[in-house]
């Protein structure tokens, strides 16, 4: 595939149709700047700001422009996770993913196993990442089939009231952003 | 189309395979074929469902047996030929053969930080929209051979509208070359036992965002 990138690559640059330095910068953003950081940080700022958290679940495309990060996050939708209820996102016809505040997707997010189970069988999905619900809680997955994009909220872990808002990101994990993980469990609780 | 793309609900692709500390790009070509992907975009020739559609439209053993970025590479190639920026026996030699064909504008490296940000999909609407939160409606049972974002599992089901998330372009008269012909945007959940039979676990629920032309109401 390496030759076969390069010659595109080669052809579209020599016809003056892509800059390489342009490739070089959009790579650079996505591998060092732009990741689950930026959901994390959301996600800590909602468990400690009533006011973002409303703002975040009525309009997260605008809170989190107000936030300031690299790029605007266009049709974005936060869904909260409740003792109630525990929100999933999948694209089954193709990768759709809030870039901007998680990056790129995993290959796994992007693969034939996740994209055909995870409306069928969510319960077996979320097993498999080690994650068990009571049999009650009620499950909703967000099939991305338009532009919109989900950001889940997972629910702040007990133990960590008082935390910093820097000390809560760090327990924010991407798939808990997805809704294949849960917010992680502070080793000590303080 | 009835496409392999289209895979909710499908059985038999196994377990879901997970890699702890995942790398952004597994090879350096990846990242270039992301970035030549949003480059091309920028020329503002095909939106974005004209570039799924070039996907969806590799040939099934292909796109099933293709990495995520090689589906990607096979599709902006594809594009490039349709659109006429590249020819086929460019592809072949690796170099340009021919002139290149005018363009109303390309991604330059200091315009690249806009390309990191998504445009907006939300139009003006002509009419006010059809349905409102809690109508019961149903997915219309549609199998045309162009693109739709209707999965298959939703198809003739019943669900419930949601909400209304705009007027936005709609991508099966995009990718059809009938312009954006905006519509009405909702989000529709679906009872699990309504898609998959009695036997499905009454807790879940899933929702689609579907366009107006995709429902009828109940």
């Amino acid at each position: 595939m390496q030759l076969r990138v390069r010659a595109l690559e080669t052809i579209l640059t020599e016809k003056g149709y892509v800059d390489p330095q342009a490739l070089d910068f959009i790579i650079d953003a996505y591998e060092t700047k732009i990741g689950p950081h930026i959901g994390a940080r959301i996600v800590a700022k909602a468990w400690v700001d009533t006011d973002f958290r409303h703002s975040l679940l009525t309009d997260a495309t605008a809170a989190v422009a107000s936030l300031g990060f690299a790029g605007r996050a266009m049709h974005l939708i936060a869904v909260e996770n409740t003792p109630q209820l525990h929100n999933m996102v999948v694209c089954t016809l193709c990768s759709c993913y809030p870039w901007e505040v998680l990056g790129l997707p995993p290959v796994w997010y992007k693969s034939a196993p996740y994209r055909s189970r995870a409306v069928i069988d969510p319960r077996g999905v979320l097993s498999e990442f080690g994650v068990t619900l009571p049999a009650e809680t009620e499950i909703r997955v967000w099939d991305s089939t338009a532009e919109t994009r989900y950001l889940v909220v997972p629910m702040r872990p007990d133990g960590t009231e008082g935390w910093s808002e820097e000390k809560l990101a760090s327990l924010v994990t991407r798939d808990s952003m997805i809704g294949t993980g849960l917010s992680g469990v502070p080793e000590v609780a303080s | 189309m009835n496409g392999v793309h289209d895979m909710g609900g499908m059985h038999g692709f196994g377990r879901v395979g997970t890699e702890p500390d995942e790398p952004v790009f597994h090879a350096p070509w990846e990242g270039r074929v992301l970035a030549m992907n949003r480059a091309m975009g920028y020329l503002g020739l095909w939106n974005i469902d004209i570039g799924r559609f070039s996907r969806e439209t590799l040939p099934p053993h292909v796109y099933l047996g293709s990495s995520y970025y090689k589906k990607w590479e096979l599709g902006l190639e594809k594009l490039c030929v349709q659109f006429g920026l590249v020819s086929d026996d460019e592809l072949a030699v690796g170099h340009a053969l021919h002139p290149t064909k005018p363009v109303k504008r390309t991604l330059t490296a200091a315009e690249a930080p806009k390309s990191l940000s998504r445009s907006s999909f939300e139009r003006p609407a002509s009419a006010p929209a059809k349905f409102k939160a809690g109508d019961r409606v149903r997915a219309r049972n549609i199998n045309p051979l162009s693109h739709t974002r209707l999965p298959r599992y939703a198809r003739g089901r019943s669900g419930v509208v949601e909400c209304i998330r705009g007027c936005h372009v709609f991508p099966d008269a995009v990718a059809a070359g009938k312009g954006e012909d905006p519509h009405w945007l909702y989000t529709v959940v679906f009872d699990a036992r309504e898609l998959w039979g009695e036997a499905a676990d009454p807790t879940i629920k899933v929702s689609i965002e579907a366009w107006e032309p995709y429902l009828e109401a109940i």
